[in-house]
């Protein structure tokens, strides 16, 4: 893992290095003495291997160098500011689209092949095809200019300009959610002790939440990490959209003006979040559910 | 039981047949080659076959812009400029060439002094070019960079995936490796980042996108390969002397074309969807050429005045990915019935 991470490091380094063009200001009016002067305050005439060498050390002690376009700040300070909002926005996106994919994933198992499902099943294959910047706009046109109910954009209502946003982020965890828990949850329907259940007399509704729906939710908790942070780096235009001033937003910028120390910083934060919790689901996965345990072992004794 | 009883025939029964009819007997239906009995399946699902013929007609009308656009799509006329839809003997509001100014309804082409006749079907953008040649162009090139991707994805997938699952040991753990580290970066990241280093363009977007999205390729690959190695018939071959690569390629790659074709086809929308985000962030097409991207961005940007200009491309965009996405359904359910909706 923290191999992965440091070859990551190395490589996103050495991919600035490869861009063209300066990171400042009116680059084309700079003279030659002015350049080199940049270049030593921002330490960039030192060797590449030397600079690589600091740049691995700095990280690991946590400083990310300094942003080069917005105003000298250090990179983690700028980061951590804009971490907030992203950080909210991916929750309530995974939170409110599991939920809600879940339920829908239930109903359609439950009503296979019939019209609910189809349904479902219709919504779900939208979901997935519809690109978020599409539905961001629809939402903007319909809930904030037609309706006027919700704020166009911006962050300064609070929770009140954060759910266009995560209503636009959690279309894509709702419709896999559904997908996954549909396939699931039919599979489980037709187990045997489903049909010990229903011999007993309980309702299906009964059955399908408090009986299939547990055995359906473990394989969710593979996905759902990932998920959070594909969310995460998906917000990139999501934010652009709806200006909130988080870390998707902060990348945007950076890399239309080269802003080499925050792309690469926010590379590695996206890469480290990325590993990590795949990391993490592996774990969870093995402590809930002791059958991928037993199949690792063999698996391993082969 | 009555299966048990015993039953008698009459030694009468026992008649031997006449050459004449034995030869006179049925054939036996010929067997269905495999592409036949794909699509004899295929054909039931009805999801599928619409959105076939869907693609198929989007397809030869983006392939055939050159001959049927009207205008050239970077053909500029700024006194045309931002007019609204006009179809031919529609009088709808919306498709009728009129707009609201200042709370009345104004004929736009007059105003503009569009000839008698002149219909701009999907309307006109801000400097004036006809958007149905630009939706018609940029659909082109969205399918071309997509189909293209797509195949660059399979053959670097199916490649590595079957070295890595062929060799197997010490070669397949160092392979396996680089893929981890390799999808420990979020694609779209990494698209963008390389995106910076190449010139922004239509190649640079192809080799950006196939450097991310290859590795599931190779990973399914790997993982079929694997199992299909240890089949009889392929210990068999390898009994009669036949070397690696043409196992590889005669007995296992047939064996999983199957799973490849229906993650190739589920692997073009998602191209079509990293050109159009890239676009949309501006990283993407340059801006004079039309790609669906680059009209969605267009379009965003004066979405309140003139939302016919988002809508447009908005829906095209809608439909392709819905249709390639329900017929690679479709063909799952044909090629791999066991593998997982997922």
């Amino acid at each position: 893992m923290v191999l992965t991470l440091f070859i990551i490091a190395s490589v996103t380094f050495f991919l600035m290095d490869a861009l063209p063009g300066t990171p400042y200001n009116n680059q084309d009016r700079l003279t030659e003495s002015q350049l080199e002067m940049l270049n030593k305050k921002y330490g960039f005439d030192k060797p590449l291997f030397e600079r690589y060498v600091n740049y691995l050390v700095s990280i690991v002690h946590g400083d990310f160098g300094i942003s080069l376009q917005f105003s000298d700040q250090p990179v983690s300070t700028l980061l951590s500011q804009r971490m907030g909002p992203s950080i909210q926005l991916g929750l309530q996106a995974v939170i409110f689209g599991t939920l809600v994919g879940v339920f829908l994933g239930v109903i359609a198992a439950m009503h296979q092949n019939r019209f609910l499902d189809v349904f479902c099943s219709l919504f779900a294959i939208t979901g997935r095809s519809v690109p978020n910047f599409v539905v961001a706009v629809l939402l903007q046109s319909l809930f904030a200019v037609t309706l006027k109910l919700l704020p166009i954009g911006l962050w300064d209502e609070g929770f009140r300009s954060s759910i266009l946003p995560s209503l636009t982020l959690s279309i894509s965890p709702m419709a896999e959610s559904c997908r996954f828990i549909r396939t699931e949850m039919v599979e489980v329907l037709s187990s045997d002790y489903i049909e010990l259940a229903r011999a007993k007399g309980m309702s299906e509704i009964r059955i399908a939440f408090s009986h299939g729906l547990r055995n359906a939710l473990i394989p969710l908790i593979t996905v759902l990490g990932p998920m959070t942070v594909s969310l995460m780096t998906g917000s990139l235009v999501v934010e652009n959209i709806f200006a909130v001033p988080g870390i998707g937003e902060q990348f945007t910028k950076s890399i239309l003006s080269n802003d080499y120390y925050t792309i690469m910083a926010v590379t590695i934060l996206f890469s480290a979040m990325l590993v990590v919790v795949i990391f993490l689901t592996d774990i969870l996965y093995q402590l809930i559910d002791p059958r991928v345990r037993v199949e690792g072992k063999k698996h391993g004794t082969e | 039981m009555a299966r048990n009883e015993q039953i008698t025939i009459p030694d009468s029964a026992f008649v031997p047949m006449k050459t004449e009819e034995i030869q006179a007997e049925p054939e036996m239906p010929r067997a269905l080659s495999f592409l036949e009995d794909s699509w004899r399946k295929l054909k039931k699902n009805r999801a599928a076959v619409v959105t076939m013929i869907i693609l198929l007609v989007v397809g030869c009308l983006a392939f055939l812009a050159p001959v049927i656009s009207p205008f050239d799509p970077n053909e500029q006329h700024l006194s045309w400029k931002n007019l609204p839809p006009k179809w031919p003997g529609v009088s709808l509001n919306g498709l009728n060439g009129t707009t609201l100014f200042r709370g009345n309804r104004v004929d736009s082409y007059a105003l503009a002094k569009v000839p008698e006749g002149q219909c701009f079907l999907f309307g006109t953008d801000e400097f004036g070019r006809d958007l149905l040649s630009r939706a018609l162009w940029g659909t082109r090139i969205s399918l071309i960079i997509a189909l293209i991707a797509a195949f660059l994805d399979l053959t670097i997938g199916i490649i590595y995936g079957l070295i890595s699952g062929m060799k197997g040991g010490r070669v397949d753990t160092v392979m396996q490796r680089i893929l981890e580290i390799l999808s420990g970066v979020p694609s779209l990241v990494l698209v963008v980042l390389m995106l910076l280093i190449f010139e922004p363009g239509m190649t640079s977007i192809i080799l950006a996108m196939t450097i991310s999205s290859w590795i599931p390729m190779a990973r399914v690959v790997r993982a079929e390969t694997m199992k299909i190695k240890q089949m009889e018939y392929v210990q068999a071959a390898r009994a009669l002397g036949a070397g690696e690569i043409k196992i590889a390629l005669s007995h296992i790659l047939p064996n999983i074309s199957g799973i490849v074709i229906v993650r190739a086809m589920f692997s073009i929308p998602s191209a079509i969807f990293f050109e159009t985000f890239l676009s949309f962030l501006g990283v993407g097409m340059k801006i004079p050429n039309a790609s669906i991207g680059t009209l969605l961005n267009g379009g965003y940007k004066v979405f309140r005045l003139y939302p016919y200009q988002m809508y447009i491309p908005a829906i095209i965009l809608c439909v392709i990915m819905l249709s390639f996405n329900l017929f690679a359904d479709g063909l799952r359910d044909v090629f791999d019935p066991k593998m997982k909706e997922r």
